[in-house]
């Protein structure tokens, strides 16, 4: 047979050879079936039960999907279970059966088809994606009604390359990783949630490839390239050697990041930095461990009071903090205070409607006022810190004088703890996020009060461009590289290292594999990630010469566009390891 | 019966699709009171996730979110934290 690619869209990375196994979505046809009235309740019973069974299906894929990929990706199954509940979905089916005295079964299909037509009308391509996920649950639930279980791709017994028309959320979630390899779909994107889940679960996959399943037979022999989003089918020798080539390549990639866990993050001359992990809460730990970050450079403690009626206390609060200081205890822990606002808010504060939050009473300037939520917390604190590795940073800093205000209450608070006889650690160390361009301009005047700067880069550039990356509009302008930025955060770091204090950053910018070399270049003494970034920017600072960082960030601190910084950046890391680029798409 | 009313902007990127509908029937159940969301002639009941996402409201569009019950005031205070909240996507 002659090989025949498929060009579509690399959904997820990675690659696999494997058989062709066709799955299809088949229609659950049913026939309307007349019913006497004595059994409209038997009917409704049915239905309901149906319900009931569809629900612990999907309780099931979603426990099962949080064990192995995470909250962030089962929580797509919300939606299904809140269909399978939905009371106006309910009550039509059983108004159905009531009137029309059909069964159940062709009842909730002409609703759900009711419902389908109106979803088509829709101009939006993601409600309309949304549309699957109800025909997700619509087709579960007359399985469930009909008895007709389908047989999932969970019991399949040998290892297969699945090949669809289209993937269901809840088919993706059932793949069982040992023996689905690898997907192929005719329809979808990079954004479907059958596409990050795939991602989540690590099995390569390619999507959007147009006719493929009408055209290629079970058995088959077959290659998805989710790395570039190719499908081959009957592949050639060439091709298979070629693909093997690639697949060592990035195996050997893998396991050298992997082989770094254990190792600092030291450049090749000799010259160490801090990679820590950014977190939200104490069950983010396994993961900062399992990448081998070295602490947490960021505890964000907003997530205590996002999602509830309440304000969390003094001692729920001493209980999560002393919990990660424990659990990282010698590496250290950057607790930094409310950063409530801007787009985050509780609502049991009456913080008011804003016109413009992100200038508005958000952060240190609602602590201040604020002083009972901000002192229970800075106590919870001062309790932790016992550990000895506990650092406090406050955010939103913008000047001299509202820093000596905050230090004033910080002061007060480790008093009244003194004369109440509560222990902490009186060394402390305090920082302050550097994320207000003001305060860049007056940083020496603030360098003497503190022990430490975090720049936070996703603020520092929304303020120092104005711009609003959410607008899609001027989206373009927000760039992490503009020479602008660029010279404030070097600006920052010699202000620190004037002043004896260590200068880290807490922003995305810390992850993105072209600022790295220039941040190292400009003396940067802390990163601070999301976890999953942290073997690759240890690849990245790892393969790097401290002498060559140095001169790549005194060349682009003179160049004028962001375009051609990033070009320099590059340049270096394709001398230094081409690898880091050319894989950088597969790792998260 | 108390009855309160209220026009909420979508702020959210996304306009108001999976998750944040999840999230908005989530909230909206847990209250007693009837709960109506409008846009233009459409409505559809708030405690259902089929009538919410077919509200397919868009990025920058006003609803107008109707409570009616003993919790009306409560329940419109919460639905427009959690609209203001992004809905905790970002």
């Amino acid at each position: 047979m002659i090989e025949r690619i498929f060009e579509g869209i690399a959904a997820s990375p990675g690659f696999v050879i494997g058989k062709i196994y066709l799955f299809d979505l088949e229609d659950t046809a049913v026939t309307p079936r007349k019913i006497v009235v004595k059994e409209i309740g038997l009917e409704i019973a049915r239905f309901e039960d149906a319900l009931i069974e569809t629900r612990k299906d999907l309780l099931r894929i979603r426990q099962d999907l949080a064990d192995r990929a995470g909250r962030k990706v089962s929580d797509f199954f919300d939606a299904h279970l809140l269909v399978v509940e939905d009371r106006s979905l309910i009550a039509e089916v059983v108004k159905g059966i009531e009137e029309k005295n059909l069964n159940a079964e062709y009842i909730f299909q002409e609703v759900i088809k009711e419902y389908t037509k109106a979803f088509l009308q829709i101009k939006d391509d993601y409600i309309k994606e949304r549309l699957s996920d109800i025909q997700d649950v619509a087709r579960r639930v007359l399985q469930n009604l009909t008895g007709k279980k389908r047989s999932d791709l969970a019991s399949l017994e040998e290892e297969v390359v699945v090949i669809a028309h289209d993937l269901a959320p809840s088919d993706t979630a059932l793949m069982h990783q040992e023996n689905v390899i690898g997907f192929a779909t005719d329809i979808g994107g990079r954004t479907s949630h059958t596409a990050i889940m795939a991602r989540s679960l690590a099995i390569p996959a390619v999507v959007g490839l147009g006719n493929i399943s009408t055209t290629v037979h079970n058995g088959d022999p077959v290659v998805v390239d989710g790395t570039t989003g190719r499908v081959i089918v009957f592949p050639s020798r060439a091709t298979l050697a070629k693909i093997n080539r690639e697949k060592q390549d990035l195996a050997r990639f893998e396991s050298k990041l992997k082989e770094l866990k254990s190792f600092p993050a030291e450049t090749t001359d000799g010259f160490r930095v801090t990679l820590a992990a950014n977190i939200e809460m104490p069950d983010d730990l396994p993961a900062v461990t399992a990448h081998g970050g070295e602490g947490v450079g960021l505890y964000r403690t907003e997530y205590f009071y996002l999602n509830r009626t309440d304000v969390p206390d003094e001692e729920e609060q001493f209980q999560a903090y002393n919990q990660v200081a424990k659990r990282l205890n010698p590496a250290s822990v950057i607790i930094r205070t409310l950063d409530l606002g801007g787009d985050k808010f509780n609502s049991a504060l009456d913080i008011p409607r804003e016109i413009n939050p992100f200038m508005g009473w958000r952060a240190i300037r609602f602590c201040l006022e604020r002083q009972d939520i901000f002192k229970a917390q800075l106590r919870a604190i001062l309790r932790a810190s016992c550990q000895k590795n506990v650092k406090v940073m406050f955010p939103m800093i913008s000047g001299y004088t509202e820093l000596k205000r905050v230090l004033k209450i910080w002061e007060e608070t480790k008093n009244d703890l003194k004369r109440e006889g509560i222990p902490f650690y009186p060394d402390m160390e305090v920082g302050i996020m550097i994320e207000i361009p003001s305060a860049v301009v007056v940083a020496d005047t603030l360098a003497g009060l503190v022990d430490f700067f975090s720049i936070g880069t996703n603020d520092l550039i929304q303020y120092t461009l104005a711009v609003d990356r959410v607008n899609e509009k001027i989206a373009y302008l927000y760039d992490p590289l503009d020479p602008a930025v660029l010279k404030l955060i070097h600006q920052v770091i010699d202000i620190g290292h004037q002043n004896n204090i260590w200068v880290g950053m807490c922003g995305e910018m810390a992850g993105d594999i072209l600022s790295v070399p220039i941040l190292l270049g400009l003396g940067l003494d802390e990163f601070s990630v999301s976890p999953v970034m942290i073997p690759e920017v240890k690849k990245v600072i790892t393969s790097l010469r401290l002498s060559d960082a140095r001169k790549l960030a005194s060349t682009v601190l003179k160049y004028r566009s962001a375009d051609k910084i990033r070009m320099e950046s590059r340049k270096l890391l394709a001398n230094i390891d081409p690898t880091i680029l050319k894989w950088e798409a597969n790792m998260q | 019966m108390p009855e309160v009313k209220k026009e909420i902007k979508i702020v959210n990127r996304l306009g108001m699709h999976a998750r944040p509908a999840a999230r908005l029937v989530q909230l909206t159940s847990r209250f007693s009171s009837e709960i109506i969301f409008k846009r233009g002639s459409d409505q559809v009941n708030g405690k259902s996730i089929m009538g919410v996402l077919m509200l397919a409201a868009p990025y920058g569009s006003t609803i107008k979110v109707i409570a009616r019950g003993d919790d009306a005031a409560a329940a419109i205070n919460e639905i427009e934290d959690l609209f203001r909240s992004k809905f905790g996507e970002e």
